[in-house]
């Protein structure tokens, strides 16, 4: 029996690299040791896209993209299929569980700074899979045809509008009618289901290849690469199978039960999960009395919302959330820092990244909230922090009273 | 026959290769992208609506779809109109100066008749339906309110003849329509060409933007 399958591997070896690719990306493939809590959340990315794309797939087996029937398909699949509601709950909790896990991720980042030489790539391939993870979430949020995902698609559509001379042809480009309608409906299923999740796949894959070439950072920002065993071995180097699947395993049963803790006992999450007045058809002629788009994108609505129109227009407002969210991308060149991680910086960069927490949380919080004066007048204030986190980092990096990084790793 | 590459013959034919290929591609897409543009159904569905408004309350308003969107039909009370021309430094745009209407409402209660106020349902801003807020100065509005209509979304502020007021994300005031009386009680939205009119019926319904 072992013979025969040992066989089988050889032909298969013979045909196509299986043990190659098997010992480059598993058994062979060495991350640092010291990794610490925060290196959980890109597998449990990937556990959540898995989780996605089969939810997804079953879920559109009963739904139907169709504004006379998209409502009540959906209350169809909740009430009358099989299992229907708890598809429909793991898939709407997995978005926002996406979203959290995303944000740590980056925020990983961020702090032992992944995002440094040499891996600027990987950091620019992350954010590509961020934006289209934040398109493919509010396509899929037009789904249920609720009041707001009528209406939240209505705004996001017309930021588009406001674009300088071709933005009204563009938006009704977007939506393939004068207004958001059954044709919008449409299209937004077919990318949300077939075009993005394609691309979200081979970016993935990408971002892997990418990760796998340039090896892991790690809490210290030190190169494991530099010290190697004489086989080639890095000496702070822990395979990734079977060990790191194991540690990550452990990660992924703990995150499965805060998962499942939500999809049973709080499926809308008190309104932030799943709105309220989304369990109302959508209604093109009335505008819900507050509306606010799902948590993971009132950061940018509250930036949005505090930049005043200019010169008759409301552009300025969607520039400064669109540079809010590509910003990201720019931040391999400008951290000037002469350590990556948080570890050896100083207290100006701890500071900054402090400061922009906040900001973030707390535009997060003010996005979901109607915009009075002093709410406004608070947002305003959050959004130059949130810009200065970035635009004065070439300085601030540079002037840092930094310690020593350590030549090899460390560990408790 | 010899080995030597011709390496700028190369060139050339790699570049025109190159060029061929990508006006072939952009014709190819050419309709995958037009194909997004709204169908011929979706045009259509702009055809303009009649609308009786005999009966519409003193006061008060009804809202009608035309292309999908809210029309909003107003009949204006006197002491309404009295109160437009009350608060004009409150506005960005008293004198309708911005062409958020046609040539025969730019006037200062931007209608044809001064009571009946015609005006598309939809914020300048970002596209919301604000709310019709009729009564004057009520506690959540302030004192300075003379009635008009809230944006639920972003809380921009329009009086009775929907000119937005300074201090609010929309930029402009909202947009009238084009629409005409058919008779006295009969209102046609989204036309206005009355030549079009043959024995008070729209001749051409589908022709209208």
């Amino acid at each position: 029996m072992m013979n025969l399958l040992k066989g089988l591997l050889a032909w298969v070896d013979a045909r196509f690299p299986l043990v190659s690719t098997w010992k480059a990306h598993l058994s062979e493939y060495y991350a640092p040791k010291n990794f610490n809590f925060w290196y959980f959340f890109g597998g449990l990315a990937l556990l959540v896209l898995v989780i996605q794309i089969l939810s997804g797939i079953f879920l559109t087996m009963n739904y139907k993209p169709d504004a006379l029937f998209a409502f009540t398909s959906v209350e169809y699949i909740m009430r009358d299929v099989q299992w229907g509601w708890l598809l429909r709950y793991i898939h709407s909790t997995g978005a926002s569980m996406f979203f959290i896990v995303i944000y740590l991720h980056m925020f990983r980042g961020l702090m032992y700074g992944s995002y440094r030489k040499p891996r600027e790539l990987l950091w620019i391939i992350g954010m590509i899979i961020y934006l289209a993870l934040m398109g493919e979430a509010f396509m899929g949020y037009l789904l249920p045809w609720g009041q707001m995902s009528f209406w939240g698609a209505q705004v996001i559509v017309n930021l588009f509008s406001s674009v300088p001379f071709v933005g009204p042809d563009l938006a009704i480009m977007i939506r393939g009618d004068f207004v958001v309608s059954d044709i919008t409906l449409n299209r937004f299923f077919a990318l949300h289901v077939v075009a993005i999740p394609l691309v979200l796949v081979l970016i993935i894959v990408a971002h892997l290849v990418a990760l796998h070439e340039v090896g892991s950072n790690n809490p210290d920002g030190v190169e494991i690469k530099k010290h190697k065993h004489n086989n080639g071995v890095p000496m702070d180097g822990v395979a990734f199978f079977p060990y790191m699947v194991v540690k990550d395993g452990v990660a992924a049963v703990a995150f499965l039960m805060v998962f499942s803790a939500v999809v049973f006992f709080a499926p809308d999450m008190g309104g932030y999960f799943l709105e309220y007045n989304n369990f109302v058809p959508a209604n093109p002629m009335k505008t819900p009395e507050h509306i606010a788009p799902v948590w993971y994108f009132t950061p940018y609505y509250a930036i949005l919302r505090a930049v005043p129109p200019m010169f008759g227009s409301q552009f300025p407002g969607v520039v400064a959330m669109g540079v809010a969210t590509v910003i990201f991308f720019a931040l391999p060149w400008l951290d000037r820092g002469p350590v990556k991680s948080i570890r050896y910086r100083g207290p100006i960069y701890k500071t900054f990244l402090a400061a922009f927490v906040v900001s973030f949380v707390g535009l997060g919080y003010l996005g979901l909230m109607p915009a009075t004066p002093t709410y406004t007048l608070i947002s305003r204030i959050l959004a130059v922090v949130y810009f200065a986190f970035f635009f004065l980092m070439p300085w601030y990096t540079k002037i840092d009273a930094c310690k020593p990084e350590p030549d090899r790793v460390t560990s408790k | 026959m010899t080995d030597k590459v011709d390496h700028s013959k190369r060139r050339m034919l790699i570049a025109a290769t190159t060029a061929v290929g990508g006006v072939a591609v952009a014709g190819a897409g050419a309709p995958f992208v037009l194909s997004l543009q709204p169908s011929e159904r979706a045009k259509a569905a702009g055809a303009p609506v009649e609308v009786d408004i005999s009966s519409i309350e003193p006061g008060t308003m009804i809202s009608i779809e035309w292309q999908g969107k809210p029309v909003w039909i107003v009949r204006r009370t006197p002491e309404m109109l009295a109160l437009l021309v009350k608060h004009d430094d409150a506005l960005v745009d008293p004198t309708s100066s911005v062409p958020q209407q046609p040539a025969y409402c730019d006037n200062a209660t931007r209608s044809i008749k001064p009571e009946i106020l015609v005006v598309l349902g939809v914020c300048t801003h970002l596209g919301c339906s604000p709310t019709f807020r009729p009564e004057v100065a009520p506690a959540d509005l302030g004192a300075q309110w003379a009635g008009g209509w809230f944006c639920p979304c972003h809380g921009s502020r329009f009086d009775l003849a929907a000119r937005v007021f300074k201090g609010v994300p929309a930029p402009t005031n909202l947009i009238i329509p084009p629409h005409m009386y058919l008779t006295e009680t009969r209102l046609l939205i989204g036309d206005d060409d009355k030549s079009k009119l043959k024995g008070g019926q729209p001749a051409d319904r589908g022709a209208a933007a």
